[in-house]
């Protein structure tokens, strides 16, 4: 390997420091000995980084294929012999790229597929759009054409056509026949009669010689409707993708214990209740489990939202979430079920579920204003017609371009552009939806719940500077180096690289001890270095001839937590806190966000109802937290929203997840959704003038295929470009391409 | 008029072609990674990879 600088070599992507966060071997596929393991690589911005990853990694003894896949970040790589998939991630990470191994899985590629299928279908849309276009011109241009050849044109469109409708048609088709079977009516309804009626008809004209056949707009409107089809397909896939990415970076394996005492790693998914675990000092635990042997202390603030550590025993049960502090400890694992909290959390995620499923879409609400005024009027038209004295051909023939002419062109694009561009916005700007119809529901928001840490805060203690001196704080440090403990490691954080004491041992749930400049030093609670009692985030530092000093430590506030709120509240949004935390902290919390209400140690079930309460009173309550005590409440809450350091049960139950360290994510997320609410607002607005101005003009007999043609694209065309207003000023150019 | 017999079979033909190719470097994987094919073309060969 050359002597490359880490990371970047162009330096687009600066380089990633990770520890080895995981034991990859649970994810290797190994078949007949040829074994391959799929890498998320982060960091990895240009082709040198392909070639100096790629490189690295052929580099390896028996590695065979190694292939970055610089779109995504994915990694694969294939070889043969003992290689142990540990090195693998070693290399990558000494390369300086962060590196998870993940399980490709099946929603990945049951994704893929689907946008694949759309892409085709397009594809073939767009080709018999473009040939039966180019016949009908001939057409309607050749005024002067025998009968025999306009009908000879007209069959060539028939045999593209209807084959092509027939095969692209069929997302819209299965849907409609869906929606009827709900007794409910979706804008693909009209889509899928309009083409069926206009393909029959033009059929029967061209059958018995006649001018008229729309067979370029039942294809035509094929190929548009699709192109938002596909687009909102490939954004939901990039979504999933990179929101399931933040997850690998965060989710560990597990360290199965064999009946022989054997220690394994293994896929979370892989691990069944009754397993023994063997959980290191400083590992995630990834299922319930109750503690066998061992004595620790477990960070339970993605449980409980509760900073302060506790102290673990022999028969006590540990959340999925929940973080071993001081010393390895043994687990059994135990079903989720069993447990009161796990159950209902489940219940109240299923709760929030049914919820949400009953919300009416702006365009299912347009569709079935819509549908009902425009079907009548097809039928008033007929039957006026036939009063009128016309022949029932002609009258059906009316009938059947009232429904072509006002087929839901741009009601059906109106709705599901904006929420791709809206959601190609918010992929650039690190914030990952779930559904288009999430924005809507943001949008509408009035209340902002907040959980405090984690969410509010960096959900990491910071050392209060002022109160020691930097000489204690040096001394300690030494200590501090060589501990888990997350106050131990702030210390060790804020003090910088530095020497380690000499033989450190470490009590858990207690202190450290060790040797520092030659002389006997304590790390601890006020018990362990025999200081008066207190409470509080304190840690205690005993010096050998010197009196104890404490190290006071807070949990700290996003930087700009305070400004987010007051942009949501001058946006009309009030703002709570709602924590699992002890009084004193939240309150202080509070205070430095200036929130006027907040609850203090609230547990799952009381979170969840306080969120009822609200939506009860009339509120539109937007939850943001990430905890496990949260989730419950981000499903039942009117939209939701979780970081992305969020343990995977608040992740899944919320509408959108965002990146980095900064709140403001928060705000940007609802202005956007706002935005689009407006944008939808209008396209339906223009949608229903066009319409206004399109029927009686079909009523009267005038909708030529050439005035229909002209029609449809134009309102399409125009709904397309009011979406893409929303893409801002910097993303235009790229706006469908995250 | 005769030479639309010719003609329009011709062009369809052409277009199916186009078409059929479309699909064959969807279905093989050719904008998988747009990025990455981007940056390997401009990659020397003259090192094993």
């Amino acid at each position: 390997m050359t002597a490359l600088a880490a990371g970047c070599p162009s330096g687009l992507a600066p380089p990633e420091s990770g520890g080895l966060a995981q034991d990859p071997s649970a994810f290797v596929t190994d078949a007949g000995g040829h074994k391959a393991l799929d890498i998320l690589v982060r960091g990895a911005r240009c082709g040198g980084c392909l070639s100096k990853i790629e490189t690295g990694m052929s580099k390896l003894p028996g590695v065979q294929a190694a292939r970055l896949n610089l779109s995504t970040g994915k990694l694969r790589i294939e070889w043969v012999g003992p290689l142990a998939p540990r090195r693998i991630i070693e290399t990558l990470v000494g390369l300086g790229y962060g590196a998870a191994a993940y399980d490709p899985g099946d929603a990945d590629a049951a994704h893929l597929k689907e946008e694949r299928s759309l892409l085709i279908a397009l594809a073939v849309a767009g080709f018999a759009a473009g040939n039966v276009m180019l016949l009908s011109v001939s057409v309607w241009a050749g005024r002067d054409m025998p009968i025999e050849t306009r009908t000879l044109l007209h069959w060539i469109s028939a045999l593209i056509a209807v084959p092509a409708a027939a095969w692209s048609g069929r997302p819209f088709f299965r849907s409609a026949i869906a929606s009827i079977r709900a007794r409910r009516l979706n804008m693909d309804v009209p889509i899928s009669l309009a083409v069926i009626l206009a393909l029959s008809m033009s059929l029967f004209e061209t059958a018995r010689g006649g001018e008229h056949a729309y067979f370029d707009a039942s294809v035509t409107l094929l190929f548009f409707l699709l192109i938002g089809r596909f687009l909102d397909a490939r954004l939901r896939r990039r979504a999933y993708a990179a929101a399931n990415a933040l997850a690998a970076m965060n989710t560990a394996t597990a360290t199965r214990l064999s009946s022989g005492g054997i220690a394994e790693a293994v896929r979370a998914v892989d691990i069944r209740p009754g397993d023994s675990l063997l959980i290191a000092a400083g590992e995630r635990l990834a299922v319930d489990a109750e503690v066998i042997s061992g004595v620790s202390e477990c960070d339970l603030r993605m449980v409980t939202g509760e900073v302060e550590p506790v102290a673990t025993f022999p028969g006590q049960i540990l959340h999925a979430g929940a973080v071993n502090l001081s010393a390895p400890v043994t687990v059994r694992a135990v079903a989720a079920a069993d447990r009161s909290l796990m159950a209902d959390v489940a219940r109240m995620l299923e709760a929030g579920e049914q919820k949400k499923s009953s919300y009416r879409k702006i365009a299912d609400k347009a569709a079935e204003a819509y549908v009902p005024r425009v079907h009548a009027l097809a039928l008033l038209g007929f039957v006026g017609w036939l009063v009128a004295g016309a022949a029932l051909p002609h009258a059906v023939f009316i009938a059947v371009t009232v429904l072509i002419i006002t087929c839901p062109c741009a009601m059906a694009l109106a709705a599901p552009l904006v929420q791709v561009v809206a959601a190609g916005r918010l992929y650039r700007e690190g914030a990952y939806l779930a559904s288009g119809d999430a924005l809507e529901r943001i949008a509408a928001v009035d209340h902002v719940v907040f959980d405090k840490t984690g969410t509010l805060t960096l959900g990491d203690p910071v050392l209060l500077v002022g109160e020691v001196s930097d000489d204690a704080i040096e001394r300690a440090a030494q200590l501090a180096r060589a501990s888990r403990h997350p106050f131990s490691r702030a210390l060790a954080r804020h003090a910088g690289v530095g020497l380690v004491a000499r033989d450190v041992r470490e009590y858990p749930g207690q202190g450290v001890c060790g040797m520092v400049d030659g002389r006997h030093a304590r790390l601890g609670t006020a018990k362990f270095v025999g200081a008066p009692a207190s409470a509080g985030s304190e840690l205690w530092f005993a010096f050998e001839g010197a009196e104890p000093v404490a190290f006071r430590f807070e949990d700290r506030i996003r930087p700009d937590a305070r400004l987010a709120i007051d942009q949501l509240r001058a946006m009309g949004i009030s703002a709570e806190i709602l924590s699992g935390d002890a009084e004193e902290r939240v309150a202080h919390a509070a205070q430095v966000c200036s929130v006027s209400q907040w609850t203090s140690r609230a547990t799952p079930q009381s979170k969840a109802a306080r969120l009822e309460a609200l939506q009860q009173a009339g509120h539109k309550v937007l939850m943001v937290g990430d905890g496990l005590n949260d989730a419950g409440a981000l499903a039942g809450a009117h939209a939701s929203i979780a970081p992305g350091g969020a343990v995977d049960v608040s992740r899944l139950a919320s509408d959108c997840v965002f990146s980095g360290d900064s709140l403001e994510a928060v705000v940007r997320i609802v202005d956007i959704s706002r935005k689009a609410r407006s944008h939808m607002r209008q396209n339906f607005a223009f949608a229903a003038f066009y319409n206004v101005l399109a029927v009686p003009v079909a009523l009267a007999g005038l909708a030529t295929p050439m005035v229909a043609a002209i029609a449809m694209s134009g309102s399409s065309v125009v709904v397309t470009l009011n979406a893409l207003r929303l893409a801002g000023r910097t993303g235009r150019a790229r706006a469908v391409q995250p | 008029m005769n030479v639309l017999v010719f003609m329009i079979p011709a062009a369809l033909a052409l277009g199916g072609l186009g078409l059929a190719a479309f699909i064959w470097a969807l279905r093989t994987g050719q904008f998988d990674d747009p990025q990455g094919d981007a940056s390997r073309v401009l990659q020397d060969d003259d090192r094993p990879i």
